[in-house]
């Protein structure tokens, strides 16, 4: 580690040491070593199956590590969850009870409280408020089932905000929502972390949306969490390996960034199927030094993939320019950790 | 509401009976806890499982005629151990389900097995399947108002946790709420309310005194409080209408009961379906 902490507020929101995760015996990943900055707004990345819900469940201790440790918000993962708000993926499934938005945000304030409490004016305010914070402050009196996904998620988005977190965890909060939705949703993302300073973290399979506002990303690639900022996940070769699927990154003459599958033209010359690496191959993207030498024998798919990579270098710095700085260390940090790591194994 | 119908002087008669007023007594007491109960059972997803607490429960019933102990015991042992059980098996629900409805089956053959082991307990089946609450004697009124009061104390000291964790699970138990055990104690009082309903409308038609009137209830109102309070107005109107209507035109009442909190549930649906 070469750069220390300075001042508290650049204490990172959450170290990740070494930490494992069992599912009865098989491991759902082992030494996730990381540093995820205060202020950041980080992706959870991985394909199906690879531990993202793990990993927001063992940030907020919901489960227990195997191994390592995880430290939250200065404190072991666990004691500092009346600072997390939490958004699972529960938007999507039926309420058949009645329950209304202003209501359902109420419940964050006073939902762990046992005995006999009224609901206060201050509390009816601030319920309010945050639901103004998302827009919605006029369908406080509608009832959940009556809501489309959309707004039912920015009704969880309030409830998890209503309580003044330091830390905002989603769980895949663009998933099955309308393009239109997805778009408000990234924005209120985006005012929360640039207005209030929020950290926040998103479980997401799909980037695109994510990617103006994106700092960071934790990736899980070959059974081991790691960070990396925005520059180093946006590298073709790094989210075909991720994903299992060839994918490239595009930019668009405007400077916006996709990230795409592979489009049919290039199957002429590829054999078609997902690029298939052993862990060992793996390893060598955990390098991010742009020298991916264990690649020779996937000579199309890097002929196909390389010159978008190259394209995007420059532009690499430009999301989330406020925080890049801040990122960048984290990223210095992160790669001296990372190789020593690497050099291990 | 017994005054609009006062024109026949002989079901008058037949209601000021003491076996009528302990029946109108056991009504208001079985709704007060079924309209608080049904709420957070729909919430919680355990509409199932009130259901089959009730098949859980009849072997110990017949099997407590057989045995000389009293009905409630039986019932109430059965609910709760059938409680803890479905508990256990957590909130997976298409698993629960399935063990669920396995030992329902089970338990209703095991209890048609001890009421025929004895013709007292085969008389005891068929008022513990459709319910008799003509019959609610004065020690069971009691056991019921001491019931509801215990059930409206508990239930005012974990109100809000317990709807947090009926209505957002995963984010409560993220918050600290300890949602395990407030899930065995949820089934726990649901066995209890399910003892102190069996009597009035036996084990097959309880679904429609502690379910349909606080699904009705969801739909007429938009907040938690509110619709427990109307799904215990429906439950109340329900039976009390059921034995009125029941006295006037001879007539099982646990089958006007149901009747009544169907045709309300059915009403309800209709607005629902309207305003969406």
């Amino acid at each position: 580690m070469t750069k220390t902490t300075t001042s508290p507020d650049e204490q990172p929101c959450i170290v990740a040491r070494d930490a494992a995760v069992k599912h009865g015996n098989r491991t759902v990943w082992d030494h996730g070593t990381f540093e995820i900055p205060t202020g950041s707004v980080t992706a959870i990345v991985g394909t199906n199956g690879a531990g993202k819900t793990t990993m927001l469940n063992a940030e907020l201790g919901l489960i227990p590590l195997s191994g390592g440790s995880i430290t939250v918000l200065g404190k072991p993962a666990g004691e500092a969850n009346a600072q997390i708000g939490y958004v699972p993926q529960t938007y999507t499934t039926e309420i058949d009870a009645s329950l209304t938005a202003l209501q359902s945000v109420l419940l964050g304030l006073t939902g762990n409280r046992f005995g006999f409490h009224p609901v206060t004016k201050k509390q009816q305010a601030k319920a309010l408020e945050a639901l103004d914070y998302v827009g919605i402050a006029k369908d406080a009196n509608l009832r959940l089932s009556q809501m489309s996904g959309g707004m039912r998620q920015r009704v969880a988005i309030a409830q998890a905000l209503v309580s003044e977190p330091k830390l905002l965890m989603l769980d895949e909060p663009l998933a099955n929502l309308d393009l239109q939705s997805q778009h408000t949703t990234v924005h209120i993302l985006a005012k929360l972390n640039q207005e209030l300073h929020m950290t926040i973290q998103v479980v997401a399979h799909d980037l695109n949306m994510l990617l103006p506002i994106l700092t960071g990303a934790i990736y899980l690639l070959d059974g081991h969490p790691h960070y990396a900022c925005v520059n180093e996940v946006l590298d073709a070769k790094l989210l075909t390996h991720l994903y299992g699927t060839t994918v490239q990154v595009v930019q668009t003459p405007q400077g916006d960034m996709f990230v795409t599958p592979e489009s049919d033209l290039h199957f002429g010359t590829n054999t078609g199927e997902a690029d298939t690496h052993t862990v060992r191959e793996v390893t060598h993207f955990h390098e991010h030094n742009g020298s991916h030498a264990a690649d020779k024998d996937h000579a199309d798919t890097n002929n196909a993939a390389a010159p978008h990579t190259e394209a995007t270098t420059p532009h690499c710095a430009a999301p989330a320019a406020t925080t890049a700085s801040a990122a960048m260390d984290a990223c210095a940090t992160a790669q001296s950790t990372h190789s020593s790591a690497s050099e291990e194994q | 509401m017994t005054s609009a119908m006062t024109y026949d002087p002989d079901w008058m008669t037949t209601l000021n009976a003491a076996f009528m007023q302990n029946a109108f007594l056991a009504g208001l007491f079985i709704s007060l806890a079924a309209g608080i109960v049904g709420y957070f059972t729909i919430a919680r997803k355990s509409t199932f499982a009130s259901h089959a607490l009730a098949h859980i429960a009849l072997p110990g019933a017949t099997g407590a005629v057989l045995l000389g102990v009293p009905v409630e015991l039986g019932l109430g042992v059965f609910a709760l151990g059938g409680a803890l059980v479905i508990a256990a098996l957590g909130k997976k629900a298409s698993q629960r389900e399935i063990a669920t409805g396995t030992v329902l089956a089970f338990a209703t053959g095991l209890g048609l097995y001890f009421a025929r082991m004895s013709s007292s307990a085969s008389q005891q089946l068929q008022s513990i399947l459709f319910g008799s609450i003509l019959t609610i004697t004065d020690d069971q009124i009691i056991s019921f108002a001491v019931f509801d009061v215990l059930l409206v104390i508990l239930m005012a000291f974990i109100y809000r946790p317990l709807l947090f964790s009926s209505l957002d699970e995963p984010v409560a138990r993220a918050k600290g709420v300890p949602t395990g055990l407030l899930n065995v104690l949820f089934m726990a009082v649901l066995a209890g309310v399910i003892t102190i309903a069996v009597p009035a409308v036996g084990t097959l038609l309880i679904f429609a005194l502690v379910i349909t009137p606080a699904a009705s209830a969801n739909v007429l109102t938009t907040s938690p409080f509110a619709a427990m309070v109307v799904a215990t107005a429906i439950c109340l109107f329900s039976i009390w209408g059921g034995l009125v209507v029941a006295t006037m035109f001879p007539a099982p009442p646990s089958f006007v009961i149901v009747t009544i909190s169907v045709v309300i549930w059915g009403i309800c649906k209709v607005v629902e379906k309207n305003r969406n």
